[in-house]
Parts: structure tokens; C-alpha cells; sequence
């Protein structure tokens, strides 16, 4: 016994002691990672970020250096602070002042000091910066926008949030990223890749010199410059256009699907996401919950298309072989079921046969060709599904897949929403007539009608819209170069395309023709609600148009969206014609057309809703005449303190 | 001296290889714990391990002429070494040069020498030569007075030179009273002690007290035969009382405030998170930063010379005291495994060959080196993987230092020296 008590007690200590190893070394323990071990400390050297160009080469945003006063509290030595206030060119009170919060925040770590010097300042500054221990200038790189449009597509950058860092550890707190548009979507293009310098510290925090002479050190690779699809005359007449209104044009080139306009009113300049405004500038935007500047409407403003969806359901009756285009439908300014309006119409001539039914746009003849398409099968729930299916296969009723990061899917109703919503086999073709006019529950976003638009003028396919053109050094994804056919056979859709022709010629649009131009398009006005005091109120309609031209091989597909027009060619017939004109021509001819849209102005119609008073719509209401707008007018609250700037006078 | 040739070596293998593996990798964390910029030459003096290889070299020629010395020798002269050895320590505190607050060494030029480092194989001698004597019976009072004295003498010198952590060491001697037949109830008495005075500082007086007297009435209960009077029961009772409150006064008064935190953040006494956030910047920061150190190296390590913490000197005293977290951060779970095996080892060995020692006075000088490296293992490697509070003493072997190296160097090869002898010992 007494010779055993230290024998037991040394291995029972041994024992012990690798227990603890245990739990501390690989128990307790996560992977080592140089990243994480802070002993090293992590320099990134930022590389250029990618340039982008519209599609004719010209240069849309670029880069500017930018110049930070960092101050380090620490480090500071007695200084002579008049000499350094007189360079930063700020006051004693203020040294004090930001001195303190920064000592405040952390007496170790970098703090800003002087945000964003001008490059004259920083001149000066740089050659006597050595005076001055504690303090140096950081260097950054902020977006410069060559130009005040396109907001929309063009996006901003700014600092990257928890969720970012989360997501993907390449990003590191106070990195840039991409928060909207084409900067989001080519993020990892156009940043290019960090270097990274490793160095070790000493327990004071002091570099010591290089990590392993830098041999995981890495360079920097810089940004791809972009070439978006953006033709940015275009983008810019159409922002023209849409001054003093609310809506969104979306132009697609139908034999490629590049998206030639994407506009979006009211827009705000670019440039006021850039710099120390940034983040107050985009909490106004963000908080403006009435004119709603970020919300994309030619990607996000999901409505009812309306008329122009009449032309699918013409094409699926077609496919499915229950109508000919001679077949006649008589036209009562409505659709009668048995004595019952279902649904109204305009006067017109009647009877009418395909060509006129789409010219003239008749309510009656499209629920007569949508009753045929459901009760051609003993199930109405299958008719629903195979008719879904056709419209479908131009891109409705689902995301389409552009290259951009926000949008709404649409809505295209099939047998089991109805089952769902009236029980199976307890609805037919009666209930649902809504959505042979494209009302009912039939929604779209406008860039789905400029698709479909476009698949109408390929006479079969389209690509799938993307805003990127070229990628420097890259090709860009296939699912951009490869068609998608919809369920429709050629052949079916000649006679639709002469009634769309013959919507300019004779039918809804016969005013807005351009010479030279064969345009095919379509009117629609749809009716839109809105609560006021959790009354639902109905509003002036929307109107929408949605064309194609030329006729024959179209350079052009074009959906427009005014939010509060009234019918369908009053404001966005013209607009669509004009942009159409101005694409194909590069010079307007219909003078006339222009002068309307730009001396007529909505925000009366827009105010009315807020205004607190009863209020008259549609038919009833005068149009408001305002002096011909000169130049696009978009939210810039670095030239204006008021907030709504773009409101004209009332 | 024929007998050799024909035995061929006889120094006890296993000792020495283990020793040539400890101070061997024990250099090369020296090297990785304390260099500055690239390593260009080994024998670069202005660098710690260069040093170190001067001072290791060194150590083999003592240990040659301690091996080449007989062994005879250091039963002879145990008193004298002894004699000299706390003349030494005595002056100190005439010569001495103050380090750090302590005054444990003698400059002789640009060199300082430690001569407590050599007191504890001096006074592991003199303990053996006193408990092989004949006339020593263990079970009396006067010799065991006179062996306690033997070993107080150099703490209390070495505690005056404000070098607690070195003090702590002789209480390692206790080992070797137990083995030679100091009483079992010296050993409860001991085992009382530190409950007792943990009890005290952790739960406070009162509740030590009360669990106390359970104990002690429940034994005067439940022991039937050869029952202790009450009164005695009542006695010890009190001692223990008045134990416990000297604990607590002694903790509150007489230590000094970095020792009393040292304490209090071992047995997690704060409970004030804001004090307790001080105390762990001014006190433990070694130790986290060593815990760091350790747990950053997971199971294989980061390799030789590449421990981040170690190159940024996050650790202080590295190279000496906390050299093991060197060995945690580059060599990982297995490496500082490895490293406590050996020491095992090591002094498994040594007992396992104390007691095949014929003579009296060999085995208890060799149970008196395995107690001295018990201690000072356990105490450096607890502390540096934070399972017993701060306290200074260096890891033998491993840790920087020539004389620290040396005092242990000799400690070990008497004991190869005399082991080697034990055939002639008839």
C-alpha cells in the first residue's frame, strides 16, 4: 500500500491530464482556419469592380476613388490639431467631437474620422499625413454613374449585411455588394476577387511582419466589365414618356429576348445611392409607400392583363381545333347566358369573325371561343388544365427566369384552382368567362406580355428575356440563347397576327399608326380597386398596351403599363407606338403623339385616393394638362430637399 | 570494475533515453517558443535557443562526471552538498539579484545562476542519508521533527526570496515520508487539510463547520470498538473550526491580491461578472491566452515552428513556465499526449526502480526524485491547461533555463548513478 499511493497517484494525474487535452484539443475544439485565427490579421486589397455598358458600348457606371480619414485612437500622438483641422477643414469642436466617439467605439480598432475627401483635399492631406500618428487615408472605390437613368436595372452597391456574411464567407464585415439590379445579379462578376495579405501579430496587436513570407498571400483579380442589353436612348426616351405618370414599359428584342427598355416610374437618379447619402437618400425611397420608387412595376406590378390576353385564348381555341377564323359570334353589347350578362362589351359591328373579334376587341366573341375551348371536354377540370398548359407555354403564370433579382410569377388559374376554390366538378365553363377576357384571375406582369408579345411576333418561340449582352472574357448562361416553343402551331398564328395588325388598322389603335412602321398590338383597360378606409374603392383603369413590330420578322416586342390611364390606347397605345418609332426609326414622326403624352400628367388621378374626399373616375374626370416636360424628371433628393420633387404643381 | 565489461553498460536504459527525448523535443519548443525572425544558426547565441543548446551541451558533460563519480560519494558527502546548497540560498540575501521580485539569483557577469534549482537534490540527499541512518525511526516524533526540518529549512529560504511556487516543492517530500513509514493518519490528516481548507474557501465557515461535525459524529457513532471519546470528538471538532476560520483569514489578510484572485478564479468565487471580467484581464490572462494556445492546436497540431500564437508571442514567459502550451499549439492532442506519457513514464520508472534498490538510502533518494518531478509536472501542466491556479515553477526539462536544466540534470543521473551501483550492494 505505501509503496503504491504515488505509483496511482502519477498515473491517475496522467490520465487526468490527457482527459483534459482531450476536451480541450479535440472535444471542444472547431477546424483550425487561418481566416478565423486571430493571432493573424487579414489585409484585403480590393480589386476594380466591373464596369457596365449598354448595349451600343456606351459607358453606364464606372468607378471613383474615394478618400477616408481613418483614425486609430490608440496609436494618436500629441498632434497639431489646428494644422490638422485646417487640412480636414473642420473645426476644433468636431475633432473633439468624432475624436471621442471613435475612442468610444473601440481605442484599437480603425474608426472613420473624415468620410469621402475630395481628391483636392486629399492631395494636400496625403503629403502631410506622416505628422500625423494614429490617422491614415483609406482608400475606397464607390459606383459612378454616367448617367440619371435606368435606376431600376442599373442598381447600387452598398455594405454587405449579417445575412450576406452568413450566406457566403468570401464576404467579410464592411465589404460592397450588389443590392439591386444588374449589381446584384453579376455580383460575382463584377467584383472580381479580393486579395488577401496575412500578418502575424503580436499579443499587442502590432504587426510583426508577414505570415510564412506571405506564402498564401494572394492578389487581387479584378472585376469582368458587363454589357447589359439596355439600349439606353431607348431607356431614356421611355423614362421621358412616363414623366408625371406611374407604370412600366418592358421592350424586348423578340429574336434574341434581350430586353432593349426596362422602365419603371417614378424613378430616382442613381447617383443618390452613391456616397455618405446613401443610406438616408434610401430610406426616403424605401419609406415612400405612395409613389413606391423601388418597386420595379415593368418586373413587379402584377395585374390583370386584360385584353391583350384575348389573343391567347384565340390561338389555344385554334390549337385545339373548336373554331374556325370565319366562324361568326353576334355581339349584344355583351355576352348573354341564356338572359344573364356575363360580361359586357363596347359598341361595335357584329357579328364578328376572328380578325375583327381581336381588331374591335369583342368581350363576346372571346367568351364564345373560351366556352367552346372548356366544353370541349367532358371535364371542365381538364379543359381548365389543357388550356392552362398552352397559356403557360409563353411564359404566363410563373417566373420567366431573367436576370434580374426581383419580379411576381403571375397567376394562369388550371382545373385544380377552381376544384380548390368551388369544389370539384361543382363549376364549368359559366363561372369562368372572366378569364376569356383576361380578367378574372388572370394576372400577369408587364415583362410577361412583352414576352408574350414577343412569342406572338416569332410566330411560336421565344427566348427567355435577360438583360445581360456580353461578359467580358465569359459567355453568357445557354438558357438565354436557347428558344422555347409554346404548345401552338405555326400555322395558327398568321390569322392572329393580321388581327393584331388590324388593331392599328381598323380596330382599337387605328390612331396611333406610325408611318412606315406595320405595328401589331393590343389594347387593354383593367379595372383596379384600392382600399381608402378598408373601403374598397374602385380607381380609374389601368391602361396596357402590348405590341410587336415590324409585322413580319419583329425587331420589337413591347408591353406597357400605365397604372390609372384609363383605356388601353390612351396612354400606353402611345407610349408603346412612340417607343416603337423611336427604336426602329431613331426619330419621331407622330410629333403629335408626343406633345400629348408630355403635356398630359396622371398625378391628379394619383393624388385623388389621398386626397380624403370622394373622387369621380374614369369617364367622369378631366385629364390634367401640364407644360411639355423637357427632360426625364426622377427622384433626386441630392438637388432638392423636398421629398417629392417629381410631384408637379397642383 | 571487470564486472562491467562483461554486463556490458550498465545504466538503466530507459531512463536515459526517456530523458534524451524530453530535453531534445523540449529544445526544439524552446526554439519555436522564443525565436525572432528566421532561424539561421542553431548556435546563435542572441537567440534563447541558442542558448539552450549551449547549456544542454553542457549538461552532458555533468553528466559525465556525475556518472563517472562514485557512488559512494553522495552518501558520503549528502550532508556537505546539503550545507552548501542552503548556504547558498542564505546568500542570496546578501548577493543575490533581484528578478521580478525575487530574489532567486547571483549574476556572475552576464550569466545568473538559481540556486534553488540545486537545493532540491542537495535536499534530497540529505533526506535519504537522514532516513537510511539506523538510528532514524520514523515513528517517533523527535526524527519525524528532525526530517520536517530538513525540508523547511530551504522553503522557508526559498519563500523569502518571494519565490512561492519553488516552496511548494518540498511539500512533494511528503511522498517519501509515507513510503518510509510516517503514520496513515498523517496521511488523513493531510487529505483533512485540503478538503478542509477548500471547503472553507468555496462554502465559507459555517457550512464547513456543520459538514465537519457530521463527519466526525457519525464516525464517533458508527465506530463501535476502540471509540474516541466525546471529548476528543468535540476537540477535533474545534480544531477543525479554528482551522478553517485561519484559512479564511489567511486568505483575506495575509495573501497578496494577485494571489487571492488566482485562488478565487480557480474555485470560481466571484460570482460579480464585472469584477470577475477584471480579474480575468489582470489575472488570467496568461492562462487564457495559454488555453488559447492549447485548444487551438486540436488534435495533430500546427505543425513545428507554424503555431500562430506561439510566433505572436500571445503567450508570456512561454519559453519557461508555459512552455507546454507550445507543445499543445504546434504538436497537437498527440503531441502533448505524447508529452505527458513520457513524463509517466518517467517516473513510473524511477519508483518502480526505487524499490529494487538494496540500500535504504538509494531508494529513498529515488522516490525523492520522483516526487520532485511529480510535483513540479503536475503543477506546471495543470496550470497551463488551466486545472490548478497560477503558480511559477518550471516544467523540468523542457522549460528555458540552465539552471533549472542542470538542477534537475543532477537530480536525475544520481539516481541513474546509484541505481547502476545497486549490484555492488551486497
Amino acid at each position: 500500500m505505501r509503496k503504491l499511493l504515488l505509483l496511482f497517484m502519477v498515473i491517475i494525474v496522467g490520465l487526468l491530464f490527457i482527459g483534459r487535452l482531450f476536451y480541450l484539443q479535440v472535444y471542444n475544439k472547431e477546424a483550425y482556419s487561418l481566416y478565423e485565427d486571430n493571432a493573424i490579421r487579414k489585409e484585403y486589397n480590393y480589386p476594380k469592380r466591373g464596369y457596365v455598358y449598354d448595349r451600343n458600348g456606351k459607358l453606364l457606371v464606372a468607378n471613383q476613388p474615394s478618400y477616408d480619414v481613418m483614425v486609430i485612437p490608440r496609436e494618436v500622438e500629441p498632434l497639431d490639431t489646428l494644422e490638422f483641422c485646417s487640412l480636414l477643414k473642420i473645426t476644433k469642436e468636431d475633432f473633439k467631437r468624432i475624436y471621442e466617439k471613435a475612442y468610444n467605439y473601440s481605442p484599437r480598432l480603425p474608426s472613420v474620422f473624415v468620410p469621402q475627401l475630395s481628391k483636392k483635399d486629399y492631395a494636400v492631406l496625403q503629403e502631410k499625413m506622416r505628422k500625423f500618428d494614429g490617422f491614415y487615408i483609406q482608400k475606397r472605390s464607390l459606383r459612378d454613374y454616367q448617367t440619371t437613368i435606368g435606376a431600376n436595372v442599373l442598381g447600387d452597391i452598398g455594405e454587405v449585411n449579417n445575412r450576406n456574411i452568413e450566406n457566403d464567407p468570401y464576404y467579410k464585415m464592411g465589404d460592397l455588394i450588389g443590392k439591386q439590379g444588374v449589381e446584384i445579379s453579376y455580383e460575382n462578376v463584377l467584383r472580381g476577387v479580393k486579395g488577401i495579405k496575412f500578418i502575424q501579430k503580436d499579443r499587442f496587436n502590432k504587426n510583426i511582419g508577414p505570415y510564412k513570407e506571405g506564402k498564401f498571400d494572394t492578389l487581387p483579380q479584378p472585376g469582368k466589365d458587363i454589357t447589359i442589353t439596355i439600349d439606353s436612348e431607348l431607356q431614356q426616351y421611355g423614362e421621358l414618356l412616363m414623366t408625371n405618370k406611374r407604370g412600366g414599359i418592358v421592350a424586348i428584342d423578340p429574336s434574341n429576348g434581350e430586353i432593349l427598355a426596362l422602365i419603371s416610374a417614378p424613378s430616382y437618379n442613381p447617383n443618390i445611392l452613391v456616397g455618405r447619402g446613401r443610406s438616408k437618400n434610401f430610406t426616403k425611397l424605401f419609406r415612400d409607400s405612395i409613389a413606391k420608387p423601388l418597386f420595379d412595376r415593368g418586373l413587379q406590378a402584377q395585374y390583370p392583363p386584360g385584353s391583350p390576353f384575348k389573343v391567347i385564348n384565340a390561338l389555344i381555341a385554334l390549337q385545339e381545333g373548336v373554331v374556325d377564323t370565319n366562324d361568326k359570334f353576334t355581339c349584344r353589347m355583351g355576352y348573354y347566358y341564356g338572359s344573364r350578362k356575363l360580361t359586357g362589351c363596347h359598341h361595335h359591328k357584329s357579328p364578328v369573325a376572328m380578325n375583327d373579334g381581336i381588331a374591335q376587341s369583342c368581350n363576346a366573341y372571346f367568351v364564345n371561343i373560351y366556352r367552346r375551348i372548356i366544353d370541349n371536354y367532358d371535364d371542365a377540370g381538364d379543359a381548365m388544365n389543357k388550356w392552362a398548359t398552352h397559356a403557360k407555354s409563353f411564359g404566363l403564370g410563373d417566373f420567366l427566369g431573367y436576370d434580374l433579382q426581383v419580379g411576381r410569377p403571375g397567376r394562369i388559374p388550371d382545373g385544380d384552382y377552381y376544384d380548390r376554390a368551388y369544389g370539384d366538378n361543382r363549376w364549368g365553363s359559366t363561372y369562368i368567362v372572366s378569364n376569356a377576357i383576361g380578367q378574372g384571375e388572370v394576372e400577369a406582369t408587364p415583362i410577361q406580355l412583352a414576352n408574350m408579345a414577343a412569342a406572338i411576333g416569332n410566330r411560336g418561340y421565344y427566348y427567355t428575356p435577360h438583360i445581360i449582352k456580353a461578359i467580358e472574357g465569359d459567355t453568357i448562361p445557354s438558357k438565354y440563347t436557347t428558344p422555347n416553343y409554346t404548345t401552338i402551331d405555326k400555322r395558327h398564328f398568321e390569322p392572329v397576327v393580321q388581327g393584331m395588325f388590324d388593331v392599328y388598322n381598323e380596330g382599337t389603335a387605328k390612331t396611333l399608326r406610325v408611318p412606315g412602321i406595320d405595328i401589331c398590338g393590343k389594347t387593354g383597360t383593367a379595372e383596379n380597386f384600392m382600399k381608402i378606409d378598408s373601403v374598397k374603392t374602385q380607381l380609374t383603369d389601368h391602361s396596357i398596351f402590348v405590341a410587336f413590330a415590324p409585322k413580319d420578322d419583329p425587331k420589337i416586342a413591347i408591353a406597357v403599363f400605365v397604372e390609372n390611364g384609363y383605356w388601353g390606347s390612351r396612354f400606353a397605345g402611345r407610349m408603346a407606338s412612340l417607343m416603337i418609332e423611336k427604336y426602329i426609326k431613331g426619330e419621331i414622326t407622330r410629333t403629335d403623339m408626343e406633345d400629348w403624352i408630355l403635356t398630359h400628367s396622371l398625378e391628379n388621378e394619383y393624388a385623388k385616393p389621398y386626397s380624403g374626399e370622394p373622387f369621380k373616375i374614369n369617364g367622369e374626370t378631366t385629364l390634367q394638362v401640364v407644360e411639355k416636360v423637357q427632360a426625364p424628371k426622377s427622384i433626386d433628393y441630392d438637388n432638392s430637399i423636398s421629398t417629392n420633387s417629381n410631384q408637379p404643381n397642383q | 570494475m571487470n564486472r562491467e565489461n562483461h554486463r556490458g553498460f550498465k545504466f538503466d536504459w530507459v531512463i536515459i533515453v526517456l530523458f534524451l527525448l524530453l530535453v531534445s523535443f523540449g529544445w526544439l519548443n524552446i526554439m519555436s517558443a522564443s525565436h525572432v525572425g528566421e532561424i539561421e544558426n542553431y548556435f546563435d547565441m542572441s537567440q534563447l535557443y541558442g542558448k539552450q543548446l549551449v547549456f544542454l551541451g553542457l549538461t552532458f558533460v555533468l553528466i559525465v562526471l556525475i556518472l563517472s563519480v562514485e557512488a559512494k560519494f553522495y552518501e558520503r558527502f549528502a550532508s556537505i552538498i546539503y550545507i552548501v546548497a542552503m548556504l547558498a540560498l542564505v546568500g542570496l540575501f546578501i548577493f543575490g539579484k533581484d528578478v521580478n521580485g525575487a530574489r532567486s539569483w547571483y549574476g556572475i557577469g552576464s550569466m545568473t545562476i538559481q540556486p534553488s534549482e540545486f537545493a532540491k537534490f542537495a535536499t534530497a540527499l540529505a533526506v535519504a542519508k537522514y532516513m537510511s541512518d539506523l538510528q532514524t525511526d520514523m515513528n517517533t516524533l523527535k526524527d519525524q521533527l528532525r526530517a520536517v526540518a530538513i525540508i523547511v529549512l530551504p522553503a522557508i529560504l526559498i519563500l523569502l526570496q518571494n519565490d512561492a511556487g519553488s516552496t511548494l516543492v518540498y511539500v512533494s517530500f511528503f511522498f517519501v515520508f509515507y513510503r518510509e513509514g510516517l503514520q496513515q493518519i498523517y496521511l488523513a490528516i493531510a487529505l483533512s487539510i485540503i478538503i478542509l481548507a477548500v471547503l472553507s474557501l468555496k462554502f465559507g465557515i459555517v457550512i464547513t463547520a456543520s459538514i465537519a461535525a457530521l463527519v466526525i459524529f457519525g464516525i464517533y457513532f458508527f465506530r463501535r470498538k476502540k471509540r474516541a471519546s466525546i471529548i476528543q470528538s468535540v476537540v477535533v471538532l474545534l480544531i477543525c473550526i479554528s482551522f478553517s476560520t485561519g484559512v479564511k483569514l489567511f486568505y483575506e489578510h495575509v495573501l497578496k491580491p494577485h494571489q487571492q484572485n488566482r485562488i478565487s478564479l480557480w474555485l470560481r468565487l466571484e460570482k460579480d461578472p464585472v469584477k470577475l471580467e477584471r480579474m480575468k484581464k489582470e489575472e488570467a490572462y496568461n492562462l487564457i491566452q495559454s488555453e488559447k494556445a492549447i485548444s487551438s492546436g486540436g488534435f495533430s497540431g500546427k505543425g513545428f515552428l507554424e503555431g500562430t500564437r506561439t510566433t505572436g508571442k500571445f503567450v508570456p514567459e512561454q519559453e519557461t513556465d508555459y512552455i507546454f502550451s507550445t507543445v499543445g499549439e504546434e504538436w497537437g492532442f498527440l503531441g502533448s499526449t505524447f508529452v505527458v506519457l513520457l513524463f509517466v513514464a518517467l517516473i513510473v520508472r524511477i519508483l518502480i526502480l526505487a524499490e529494487s534498490q538494496k540500500s535504504q538510502f538509494s531508494r529513498v533518494y529515488g522516490y525523492g526524485v520522483a516526487s520532485i518531478l511529480f510535483i513540479h509536472f503536475t503543477i506546471n501542466t495543470g496550470m497551463v491547461m488551466g486545472l490548478i491556479p497560477t503558480v511559477g515553477i518550471p516544467l523540468p526539462f523542457f522549460s528555458y533555463g540552465g539552471s533549472g536544466l542542470w538542477g534537475f540534470t543532477i537530480l536525475l543521473f544520481i539516481f541513474v548513478k546509484l541505481d547502476s551501483n545497486k549490484i555492488n550492494e551486497w
